[in-house]
């Protein structure tokens, strides 16, 4: 599903980012990145759906291998790659249901659909009942969750989280992932940053560990810890 | 499972009928137009203020052409008239006068011919001038047989130039005058004020272009961080444009109606004294309005200066607003 193959990424200045990153996701897994921050785990989510571009080595997604995507495709690509941001990315002067349903409206999904699409979103993370009501009025935690509906509303294959529990309390964020592990289950392929190792290691799924760029570790987590 | 469910999806595109993609494409436009509208009628003193100074700047040029049409139809009813007056010699006699005025009715170039005895002419003449008594004064009539030649309207200035050279050289002819020069001279004019009128036009419509277009620019800032989220969720330039697209054109169609308000009520204003020239001068009406081609025109000349301003500032600053 996602094939990285020496990726590296250098910034303009000379700071190096990642160097020579070689791993692979399988369809269907659900896979954590950890390191410290600055490792490079951002970086390495956003090179997935282009929100930039390596400097060196390849990136196979799905079997399309990402330097021959041309620029005017990269909108389609990010429809099947749905992306949870640590600070939410929710627009702030719309309702829930309107920030849920933009990714269906730009998709030009057919009006009917729409409705019933956002509420079924809505219901999975649990804030049908908050449909009407304006980000600023809800939780970190509930912003979070509706970040998460927007991002899963569409049904994408490939979903990337980076550090979506960065800012909650520990339930909070084992509810989170509780989430993610429930997409997971019905055939999503998830890919999470997250600092938080003695979470990972509770939840007990296959991490890889980034250091300075490189990748130090590719644990096959049998949840023993958990 | 991954596989699958990528499978179900794409069966999904591919059997959704041609009619129904069609109809999310007319309802992404009618959304971006209403919404863009709505954003409008949310800042309704600033967006009034820019659709005033577009009106302004329509109406101008507008008005302004508007003026030379009316006075250039009034110029041409004057062009139409133009006639050689061909002053024969004394001696030639009422006959000879006649012959000669048939034989020129004969050139395809002329449209009719009048020919005025000079007992006539001093008739015309005591009748216009009501100087009876100084004419009873004269001994003998002054006035030369006189041939008046219509040409074909239409005939252009040079082929009438050279028709009345060419009678002026007929022996019977004595003198031949061309009224035509001061209609020449008034052409001139207008066409200089024609000139001067798009002139001023185009550098309105830049004008027109530069406001919308730093217009759109504010309102791209402002909505920066949506165009942000709407790029990471994969919306296509064109989707983030079309909303930018359809304020520009709204802008441009509201300074459009407008500039018809200011040109139409301007006229208005004029009416009155106008109405009291053209009952001095009995002519017809001298001010028409824009008329539905001309409010048309001023609207489709908004909307597309509208368009091509929020298409400057999208091309300019839109690119730049990339996810980070």
């Amino acid at each position: 599903m996602i094939e990285f193959d020496g990726v590296g990424k250098q910034y303009p200045g000379g700071h190096e980012a990642l160097r020579g990153l070689s791993f692979r996701v399988d369809p269907g897994e659900l896979v954590f990145l950890t390191g410290h921050s600055g490792a490079g785990k951002s970086t390495l989510l956003r090179l997935i759906p282009l929100l930039e571009r390596p400097s060196r080595g390849q990136i196979v997604l799905n079997g399309i291998n990402l330097a021959r995507l041309a620029r005017r495709r990269i909108p389609y690509l990010r429809r099947r790659v749905g992306m949870i941001f640590q600070d939410h990315r929710l627009l702030y002067d719309r309702t829930v249901y309107a920030n849920v349903a933009l990714p269906l409206v730009i998709a030009g999904t057919p009006a009917a659909d729409i409705g019933r699409r956002v509420r079924a979103a809505l219901d999975k993370v649990g804030l049908l009942h908050r449909e009407t009501a304006y980000p600023v009025t809800l939780s970190g935690g509930e912003q979070q969750r509706v970040g998460i509906a927007r991002a899963v509303v569409t049904r994408p294959p490939i979903l990337l989280a980076d550090e979506p529990t960065g800012n909650l309390d520990p339930e909070l964020s084992e509810e989170i992932m509780g989430l993610f592990e429930a997409f997971n289950r019905v055939g999503v392929t998830v890919l999470i940053a997250s600092h938080d190792l003695g979470l990972i290691q509770r939840l007990g799924h296959r991490y890889l560990r980034l250091s300075e760029g490189r990748l130090v570790g590719d644990t096959l987590n049998d949840g023993a810890g958990g | 499972m991954a596989r699958g469910r990528q499978q179900r999806s794409s069966r999904t595109r591919r059997s959704a009928p041609g009619g129904g993609r069609l109809r999310a494409w007319g309802a992404d436009h009618a959304r971006a137009a209403i919404g863009a509208l709505g954003r409008l009628s949310r800042s309704r003193v600033a967006s009034g203020m820019t659709a005033g100074v577009l009106g302004v700047a329509l109406a101008l040029p507008a008005a302004f052409l508007l003026a030379l049409d009316n006075l250039e139809r009034h110029a041409s009813g004057w062009d139409d008239g133009a006639q050689i007056s061909l002053f024969l010699q004394e001696e030639t006699s009422p006959d000879e006068q006649q012959g000669l005025a048939e034989e020129i009715l004969q050139r395809p170039e002329v449209q009719r011919t009048r020919t005025v005895t000079p007992e006539q002419a001093l008739a015309e003449f005591r009748e216009l001038s009501e100087m009876d008594d100084a004419v009873a004064m004269l001994d003998d009539n002054p006035l030369p047989p006189l041939v008046v030649v219509y040409p074909e309207p239409g005939t252009p200035a040079g082929a009438v130039e050279a028709l009345t050279r060419e009678l002026g050289r007929k022996p019977a002819v004595a003198r031949a005058r061309l009224d035509l020069e001061w209609v020449q001279r008034l052409q001139a004019i207008m066409e200089l004020s024609r000139r001067i009128a798009w002139l001023v036009a185009v550098l309105l419509a830049l004008a027109v272009v530069m406001v919308v277009g730093n217009t759109i620019r504010l309102a791209i800032e402002n909505r920066r961080e949506e165009i942000v989220v709407t790029k990471l969720i994969g919306g296509t330039d064109a989707f983030i444009r079309r909303p930018f697209l359809y304020e520009g054109a709204w802008y441009g169609l509201l300074g459009g109606v407008l500039a018809v308000i200011l040109v139409e009520g301007g006229r208005l204003v004029l009416s009155g004294p106008l109405e009291r020239l053209a009952e001095l001068y009995r002519t017809g009406p001298l001010l028409t309005g824009l008329g539905l081609d001309g409010i048309l025109l001023v609207w489709l000349a908004g909307v597309g200066l509208g368009l091509c301003g929020s298409w400057v500032a999208v091309g300019r600053h839109l690119a730049a607003i990339e996810p980070r």
